[in-house]
């Protein structure tokens, strides 16, 4: 895992902006004004290559691993960062209060996030961000920025919270900045829906975006496990109607399950809900549990181990595949799937926060394997976890 | 604020019944069939649903929570929605949306066999007067882009169209060309017994893409004594015709239907073979109709429903058991049905619909220029009555569908609102036939306690939904699989049982 925060020494910033972190490569493309890139020093190898001319261009500052190396006057940022969380070409958020170094974008990085807000409309048992009831509208702007200063060619971006929606038509500008600084990049909303129930609204990202899809979550087969497991009552019925909307307006819709215990003992009427009844979905995804936040709380009422799940998962995804309706199932361990399931997992947790255990040293499937969150504990990990050690049947079928 | 548990969110009104309809298992007479208004349905103890009915079950009984998912009642309405409901129903009447997309032109009369249940009032070979004539053809392909659907399926019969040839060739010809201004999605279908067939023919056929229909009532003798030629070679034709259009066309060019005479009912094992030598991985057993000239020898040819149905479930057995020996073959209306049953989709067959397929999903222009609602209509004409005659091609589809015909199919053209129908629990997976009634029972409405169509309809169903459920995971994948391979109404893949 890579953090996505580290401790800097910040000098002479009269405010905070955001800031591309430019090498040499980054200048001569061209792309960003010079006002909005910090010249990486520690980029430019022999000191002798940061010629008076290069640093007399009008960068916004610079940054170094020591203070000597920053020219004189200038805004400069000195990272202690031997791990490499800074790197040209990211886009760093500069907090000079926390005395830190935020990245907001991570060049190459296939699991950026734009963070669109704290709150949210519903109050999920296994929430991993808890919302906070703060008016942080401010974060439109800084996306708008923030986009900005994204590379063209970034393989996919996601727009989380929070809940998004709650932005109104702020959400509507975020993405069509996306439109026309990002327009080949895939787009992806995560948002439980539940405000398209809204007359009109879903209409409006008609055309938004020409790779925009949107992820749903939905936990039940009826109102009452949905509601339950969102701790909002109504939330099934308004994200139902959510997603006709949606489906209407033209939209690509992912429905996200997350496989919490009162979800897991109806799946199989919850993808027979989803295929006679939203087959228009264009994913399935079965997502393990991300033991953080209110999922903590939550422990009795949500856990079960992905191995006494086995069954059901295994009868839920032949059901949506025999019906041609795309299936992963995302943040579960390789090792605790059967076989047969291998080649719908996907490595879905994002590498700065994704680690693997003892038995995960030397097995054989690793580098395809989700692995962990990093603050998984042993009271959320599988007990079928083992190292795969031999090509068992299956290993070496890597087609799907 | 405070999590709250599971009873907190269970609604707090009294639940309420959706529409719904049932029916008692044959097979299992205390339980039920339960279905929605949508079509989506549910097993359950009879006992059960009079209690549910009754309201006396506790609002937390798993079975409300399956009922509930599968819109047969609704709790609380205030916190659930009625939504799926709607789209649900929306998918499955799919075929409505664009007009009729099946267009089927008779193409000659003429004929070489004699068959002595022949549906279409066929015409000597010789007879050229019974030939559509080029000004009729013409206008056909006017009438055919007046019509709406941005898909089209093309359909030329006869008689034997292919007797006719120059006229199949003007007609493909003069239908791609005007579609160069249309830019309609056109598929082409000849029904043809295929004995004359012709490489330089196929060479045409393969240029138009089209697909070919044809009959194959099983082995040469049982074949032979259905279609009688004064050569005795009608099986040995339609099987050469078979192999010339594969070899040009592909494996999947020819289709074939099975016309079930009263001799076809001893054997279905032969007939089945006989479709896996020929390597036919889809049959389509079909009973005989009441029209043509099948009426009058009904004594000779005829069965019961009731006979067809026990040589169906046959029939059935022997195909599920060609499937799990690994050999792929599919029933065709099965397939059908079972689409019904396990998908929540539409289907692309007019002849199970409702409202009617008749008029609203097919239209066909005979060689005489005169229009029908459907290819019953037609021998009806035929046999002297025009009741449902729609009108002439020089006529505008506008005239035809409002046509005193047309009103009288349409009153009797909405299955959920005939008797019998109206309470039935397989109505939002079945369809309204008003000409086949009128036909057999002498008025488009029909009285479905005696009606051959619901007969058929009603034992297909149960016997399908018994082999489901009572079946092995094997059958029960083979049924599944038909089910969701069989074509889905996007109105191109629309289909008639013609041949
Ligand atoms: S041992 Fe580790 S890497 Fe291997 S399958 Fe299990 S979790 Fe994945
Ligand atoms: S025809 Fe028969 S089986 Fe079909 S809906 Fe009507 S009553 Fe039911």
């Amino acid at each position: 895992m890579l953090p996505l925060d580290t401790k800097a020494k910040l000098t002479n910033w009269g405010h905070a902006p955001l800031l591309k972190v430019a090498d040499l490569a980054e200048m001569a493309v061209g792309r960003f004004p010079f006002e909005r890139m910090a010249l990486d020093l520690r980029s430019i190898g022999q000191k002798s290559a940061a010629t008076a001319e290069l640093v007399g261009l009008p960068w916004a500052g610079f940054i170094a691993n020591q203070d000597a190396q920053l020219p004189s006057g200038r805004p400069g940022v000195v990272l202690d960062d031997r791990a490499g969380i800074v790197r040209p070409g990211d886009v760093i958020e500069l907090q000079p209060l926390r005395s830190r170094v935020l990245v907001r974008y991570r060049r190459g990085d296939a699991s950026n996030v734009l963070f669109a807000t704290e709150q949210c409309n519903s109050y999920c048992m296994m929430c991993s961000q808890p919302p906070h009831d703060v008016d942080d509208a401010w974060r439109i702007e800084q996306m708008c920025e923030l986009v900005k200063l994204i590379d063209a060619d970034t393989p996919s971006l996601a727009i989380s919270g929070g809940e998004p929606t709650l932005l109104g038509a702020g959400l509507n500008r975020v993405i069509g900045h996306c439109a026309d600084r990002l327009p080949a990049t895939p787009l992806h909303v995560l948002t439980n829906g539940r405000r398209f129930s809204a007359h009109g609204y879903a209409a409006t990202f008609e055309a938004a975006h020409p790779a925009l899809s949107w992820g749903v979550p939905l936990y039940g087969d009826h109102f009452c496990l949905h509601d339950y497991v969102v701790q909002s009552s109504g939330a099934f019925a308004e994200t139902i109607k959510g997603l006709y909307a949606l489906h209407q307006a033209g939209q690509r819709i992912e429905i996200r399950v997350v496989l919490v215990k009162p979800t897991v003992e109806r799946l199989q009427e919850l993808v027979r809900y989803l295929y006679r009844n939203l087959p228009f979905v264009e994913h399935v995804a079965l997502m393990g549990i991300e033991p953080t936040g209110f999922a903590k709380a939550h422990y009795d009422d949500i856990w079960i181990d992905p191995a006494d799940m086995a069954d059901a998962l295994e009868a839920a995804v032949e059901f949506l595949a025999a019906r041609s309706m795309a299936v992963s199932l995302f943040n579960l361990p390789l090792c605790a799937l059967s076989r047969s399931l291998w080649p719908f997992a996907r490595q879905s947790i994002s590498n700065w926060k994704r680690d693997y255990l003892p038995p995960c040293e030397g097995c054989l499937v690793r580098e395809r394997c989700a692995g962990f969150f990093s603050w998984t504990t042993d009271a959320w990990t599988s007990r079928a976890i083992r190292t795969i050690t031999h090509h068992e049947e299956g290993v070496s079928c890597e087609k799907h | 604020m405070k999590f709250r548990g599971r009873e907190a969110f269970t609604g707090s009104r009294p639940y309420r019944l959706l529409p719904l309809r049932f029916r008692r298992l044959p097979w299992d007479p205390s339980r039920a069939f339960v279905s929605s208004m949508s079509g989506d349905w549910l097993l359950m103890e009879h006992a059960t649903l009079e209690r549910v009915i009754d309201r006396v079950l506790a609002a937390d009984d798993p079975v409300l929570t399956d009922m509930e998912a599968r819109h047969l009642i609704a709790r609380d309405i205030d916190r659930s929605t009625l939504a799926p409901l709607l789209s649900q129903y929306k998918a499955r009447k799919a075929y409505l949306s664009q007009g009729p997309a099946l267009h089927i032109i008779v193409v000659s009369l003429r004929c070489h066999h004699t068959c002595s249940y022949c549906q279409v009032s066929r015409k000597p070979t010789g007879a050229s007067s019974f030939d559509m004539s080029e000004e009729v053809a013409n206008t056909v392909v006017e009438r055919l882009f007046e019509w709406p659907s941005h898909t089209l399926t093309v359909e030329l019969q006869g008689g034997e169209p292919l007797l006719h040839f120059e006229r199949v060739h003007g007609l493909l010809s003069r239908i791609i060309e005007r579609n160069q201004r249309e830019h309609r999605e056109i598929r082409f279908v000849i029904a043809s017994t295929l004995h004359d067939l012709t490489d330089e023919q196929v060479q045409v056929l393969k240029t138009y893409n089209v697909q070919l229909s044809t009959s194959l009532d099983g082995p040469e003798a049982l074949h032979n004594a259905n279609r009688p030629r004064p050569e005795r070679d009608s099986h040995a034709r339609t099987l050469a015709g078979i192999e010339r259009a594969r070899a040009t066309l592909g494996p999947g060019s020819v289709s074939a239907l099975t016309t079930i005479t009263r001799r076809s009912l001893e054997d279905p094992l032969a007939i089945i073979h006989e479709y896996r030598r020929r390597d036919f991985h889809s049959i389509s057993l079909r009973p005989l109709s009441p029209y043509g000239f099948a009426r009058k020898t009904v004594a000779r040819t005829g069965y019961s429903i009731d006979e067809f149905l026990a040589f169906y479930r046959k029939a059935l057995e022997i195909i599920l058991s060609v499937n799990h020996d690994g050999y792929e073959l599919e029933e065709g209306y099965a397939s059908l049905l079972l689409s019904q049953l396990h998908t929540p989709f539409s289907h692309g067959y007019v002849d199970l619909r409702s409202p009617t397929g008749a008029g609203l999903g097919a239209v066909v222009y005979d060689y005489d220029g005169q229009v029908y609602p459907s290819d019953e209509a037609r021998m009806l004409a035929a046999m002297g009555d025009t009741s449902f005659a729609l009108g002439r091609v020089e006529e505008s589809p506008r005239t035809w569908l409002s046509s005193p015909a047309m009103r009288r199919i349409l009153d009797a053209g909405v299955a959920e609102a005939l008797p019998g129908c109206s309470d039935c629990a397989y109505v939002p997976l079945c369809g309204a036939d008003p000409i086949d009634h009128y036909a057999r029972q002498g008025d488009p409405v029909g009285h479905r306690p005696t009606s051959d169509f619901c007969r058929k309809q009603m034992g297909m169903f149960d016997l399908l939904l018994e082999r489901w459920e009572l079946g092995s995971d094997a059958d029960r994948r083979v049924l599944e699989q038909w089910a969701l391979k069989a074509p889905r109404s996007t109105p191109s893949d629309d289909v008639s049982e013609a041949g």
